[in-house]
């Protein structure tokens, strides 16, 4: 076990990259701490699967190094960084019995039988897989044959870390759930390194300690749950994460202040520092949570209430810019529509990033 | 009576298949089941001799000779093309230029008629004029398959593990490249070596595919009649007198319509059993998934 360290680590899957475009994963810098619990989140064709690639030594970065603890991995294949890996579509050895299949590793390495088997029975016992050893992999069903992916993983002894490649994609919904929560107990029973592919903000956020936004081949912002629901560092965290995602809004900042629809609105962070390098596209991002009824607030017009459970989500328009809110269960839409935004949770987005901080 | 109304004319839209079907294996196969069981003389006279010809077919030394040969030609032809052409498929690039270039070399052979595969390898085997002929005397080995019976095998073997074995490694091809990426890359970081990976990755996920190619290969070559004929006519003496062209022999050759047509039974239900023990013994491990 060891702290992964990513140094400058880009990668293109073309030979000679020129242009921003042709970079797959844009150059990073990163630090996962042992055993930590880390999400990778963004959608289809951002680069989390290349980095997690890289990572696993199944691909070469182009530029960059990677170190576990103090080792230099860069050039270490797969099989000699002890790492596990779990992927989208669950890989079992079919000609295999479950017990041979968690096995196999183990006896690649030869390890002596009897230890084997002790080890095989251990996580077996972890997974709940003790029923079904003796049956052949191919005939457990999709959540059975990942319980048997990750299982091949923790069957090495001093695995630095077991990354997830979007794991829960081939399980039927009811299963996921327990899955998850397998995942978890497993991360604070054992305390190994996990790191978790996904494009689903709900996976990330109930597994990860810390997620990872990543977004075109960068990372966009690294953070807790709660800080990418607070404090999105840019806006396209903003509207990625949170169902539905933060209201964008179109400003110009005058005076000091950032103003939408002709009013000043109090922002979270202070607007000085956009102001004065003297411009670049301005905007508010508040959180439909954070936007309530208020009497004093900027008059809209209320196009649509759609009923979401617990809450009650309202799509309203001020001028030309739509806003939503979300509105508790009990609260009326009032007839003089008009809205006003939580100022703690408000903030001032310049070309897309959060005012105020250096952007990546 | 009007409450089942059924609209017969939908009949005539399975006609064609049914007109295939009956001219291409109906009528032939009932046509050798009626000489099956008749003494044939000339002007169209019969006589019904009810299974004498089978139970001739059954006790007679010849067929006996005919099938065990068969029996050894094809096994030697599937213990070389079966593991050959998965280790050709394994030695293919997967990508690339030369993918495409490694398919249309390999199915060269297969695009050439049977006959002309035997003319080829009669004139390439040549022990005085032929290319390979001759480069065997030259080099010593005494070679010349219109005498030795092992040259005779050693010609036909050749012949059709050239013209067979890509389709075999074009099979096993197809089913390597039906495995995902992410086998192999699960394979690595568990360790596994190269043979491991062939025994539990590849193997495995080339089964069926592997199956329907010893399934041709066992059907074709217990039918193999072009390259023996061609090259020898069955000889020296019957050392390659394999059924089929004992089959002709005796259909032709003799004109004995009734044991041919006894034969050619015997022949069928021979091919149909073992294809089908080969079929279950491929697919035994099937069951439980």
């Amino acid at each position: 076990m060891a702290r992964i360290r990513l140094e400058r680590v880009a990668h293109s899957y073309l030979a000679s990259p020129r242009r921003e475009a042709d970079w797959a994963l844009k150059e990073i810098d990163m630090e996962w701490a042992d055993g930590g619990a880390y999400a990778l989140l963004g959608p289809s064709g951002c680069g989390k699967t290349t980095l997690l690639n890289i990572v696993s030594g199944l691909l070469q970065p182009t530029s960059g190094r990677i170190l576990f603890g103090e080792r230099d991995v860069t050039a270490t294949p797969p099989d000699r960084r002890n790492i596990a890996q779990v992927f989208q579509f669950p890989v079992v050895y079919d000609t295999m019995s479950v017990h041979d299949n968690l096995a196999f590793p183990l006896r690649n390495r030869g390890m002596a039988e009897a230890e084997v088997r002790a080890r095989v029975r251990d996580i077996a016992a972890l997974l709940d897989l003790e029923p079904v050893l003796g049956t052949r992999a191919t005939n457990l069903s999709a959540d059975g044959k990942q319980k048997i992916s990750l299982g091949r993983g923790l069957a090495r002894a001093d695995v630095n870390v077991i990354m997830f490649d979007e794991p829960l994609t081939v399980i039927d919904p009811h299963l996921k759930w327990r899955l998850r929560s397998k995942l978890k107990e497993l991360h604070q029973r054992i305390g190994l390194t996990m790191v978790y592919v996904t494009h689903d903000q709900t996976e990330a956020m109930t597994f990860a300690d810390q997620v990872v936004v990543m977004h075109e081949g960068a990372v966009v912002q690294v953070g807790t749950p709660v800080e990418l629901f607070e404090r999105p560092r840019h806006t396209f965290v903003g509207h990625f994460i949170g169902s539905p995602g933060m209201n964008i809004l179109p400003c110009e900042v005058r005076d000091g202040a950032a103003r939408f629809a002709g009013r000043a609105v109090a922002t979270a962070n202070a607007p000085g520092a956009a102001i004065g390098r003297g411009g670049g596209r301005a905007e508010l991002g508040v959180r439909p949570e954070f936007v309530r009824f208020a009497a004093d607030g900027i008059p809209v017009e209320v196009t649509r209430v759609a009923d979401a459970g617990r809450h009650r989500i309202v799509e309203a328009r001020a001028g030309e810019t739509p806003i939503r809110l979300l509105l508790g269960e009990g609260e009326a839409v009032p007839a003089d529509a008009r809205l006003g935004f939580d100022p703690r949770f408000t903030h001032l987005y310049v070309d897309g990033w959060l005012a105020g901080e250096a952007t990546a | 009576m009007s409450a089942r109304v059924v609209n017969n004319r939908a009949w005539w839209l399975v006609l064609p298949v049914v007109i295939l079907v009956g001219f291409n294996a109906v009528i032939p196969l009932m046509t050798v089941v009626n000489y099956s069981v008749q003494e044939t003389f000339g002007n169209n006279r019969f006589l019904f001799e009810g299974v004498k010809w089978f139970s001739d077919v059954m006790h007679s030394a010849r067929f006996h000779d005919a099938l065990k040969r068969q029996l050894l030609f094809t096994a030697i032809i599937l213990a070389i093309e079966v593991p050959l052409g998965v280790a050709i498929a394994l030695a293919m690039p997967r990508r690339g230029a030369w993918a495409s270039a490694c398919l249309v070399l390999m199915s060269m052979p297969l695009l050439i008629p049977w006959n002309v595969v035997g003319s080829m390898w009669n004139i390439l085997a040549l022990p005085d004029l032929g290319l390979l002929g001759w480069t065997l005397n030259s080099l010593g080995i005494n070679y010349n398959y219109t005498r030795q019976p092992f040259a005779a095998w050693a010609t036909i073997i050749a012949m059709d593990v050239w013209h067979w074995t890509s389709l075999v490694a074009l099979l096993s091809y197809a089913g390597l490249s039906a495995i995902p990426p992410a086998y192999y890359q699960a394979a690595k970081i568990d360790g596994a070596s190269s043979w491991a990976i062939f025994r539990y990755v590849q193997l495995p996920k080339m089964r069926r595919v592997l199956t329907i190619a010893v399934l041709l290969r066992f059907m074709d070559s217990f039918n193999i009649y072009t390259e023996p004929f061609v090259l020898t006519g069955g000889g020296p003496g019957n050392a390659t007198t394999l059924l089929s062209i004992d089959l002709v022999k005796v259909a032709l050759g003799q004109f004995d319509l009734g044991p041919a047509g006894a034969m050619s039974l015997i022949y069928f239900l021979i091919i149909l059993l073992l294809s089908w023990l080969f079929y279950r013994v491929m697919t035994s491990g099937e069951e439980d998934s």
